[in-house]
């Protein structure tokens, strides 16, 4: 049984390891490039030079070419305004991190919104609580007094 | 919130649309969203926007439009997929054949296409002006281009003159406007 284990695990590991170094899927590349003219991801055009992107992405694919290897192809032919997403260095590691910095200020802007407001809310209850008129306050006193007696 | 802590929010919510509006004034009153091509169509005759590209058939070569100062150039913008652009080479190749004794140059500018494709179809048309090659499309803004094909002219000047034709040039709607414009860059009397 251990070993029926073992051998299962490692054919798990090597079909794992074999599909993300191995042939690169046409429909995630064509998902992952954008088309020069019309500005939208290959996969959701049919313009002619989406067209003809499709079928150069079909070729390389077929020729053994990596996802990476033919990114770069077309990434030198058409700009690196032809990714989908920015690559993750250099100037354009701004388009990564920018949102995170944004995310982490809304949170802390959030938090302290939070935490100013509930000060506040125990403020304005104690200061409620401490408004009551001495007048009032004697009589609620006297009432409680003979409602114990 | 303390007094302070709100001011200081309030200041800096209201900096940010003023930012904002500020950059949405200077987008209207300077940003030409046309690029050369929306001040053709006014009546303006600007400058031609500057390009150094790539030749098509050496990548290591670079021609510029200032390369051709002093004499009439006929750009045009196209792309081996444009079929347009097919029906209108051999007139093009014609036009460039016909006025290079009088200095007329025809630059062609492959945009957004594959060099491969576009070297294939300047072999198939037997195109023998300069074509330069702008795979990313980077001068199609500031010269105002919207597809592919696209014509301009430039006089000896160097700046535009007629009117940028959209679509094939040998077509009955853009045949009279493709030979005034080429008279204009040549500098010709009508």
């Amino acid at each position: 049984m251990t070993r029926f284990l073992a051998a299962a695990l490692a054919a798990l590991a090597l079909v794992g390891s074999a599909a993300a170094a191995g042939t690169p899927v046409q429909a995630d590349l064509e998902a992952e490039i954008v088309c020069p003219t019309c500005k939208t991801t290959l996969d959701q055009s049919s313009s002619p030079i989406a067209t003809r992107m499709k079928d150069y992405i079909r070729v390389r694919i077929a020729a053994g070419d990596s996802a990476a290897e033919i990114k770069a192809q077309l990434v030198e032919q058409f700009g690196p305004a032809v990714l989908a997403e920015p690559p993750k260095r250099g100037f354009d590691l701004l388009a990564w991190l920018l949102p995170l910095g944004a995310l982490a200020v809304g949170v802390v802007v959030v938090a302290t919104l939070a935490w100013t407001w509930s000060r506040r809310r125990d403020g304005e209850d104690a200061a409620a609580e401490s408004a009551l008129d001495p007048d009032l306050e004697r009589r609620v006193d006297e009432e409680l007094a003979r409602y114990d007696a | 919130m303390t007094g302070r802590a709100k001011t200081v929010g309030q200041g800096i919510a209201i900096a940010a649309v003023v930012g904002l509006l500020a950059l949405l004034v200077w987008k209207l009153a300077f940003g030409d969203g046309q690029g050369a091509a929306g001040s053709l169509a006014k009546g303006e005759n600007p400058v031609a926007p500057a390009f150094t590209l790539s030749r098509l058939d050496a990548a290591d070569g670079k021609v510029s439009l200032a390369d051709f100062k002093g004499k009439p150039v006929v750009v045009n913008f196209w792309a081996s997929w444009c079929i347009p652009c097919k029906d209108e080479a051999p007139a093009l190749q014609k036009t460039y054949e016909q006025y290079r004794k009088q200095e007329l140059v025809v630059i062609g500018v492959d945009a957004q296409d594959f060099r491969q494709d576009a070297k294939r179809f300047v072999k198939r048309f037997g195109i023998t002006y300069p074509v330069v090659y702008d795979g990313s499309g980077s001068t199609l803004g500031k010269w105002g281009v919207t597809g592919f094909p696209e014509t301009f002219f430039v006089d000896r000047s160097g700046r535009l003159v007629g009117e940028r034709i959209q679509g094939g040039i040998d077509t009955e709607r853009n045949r009279a406007a493709y030979a005034e414009g080429v008279r204009l860059a040549l500098g010709e009397a009508p």
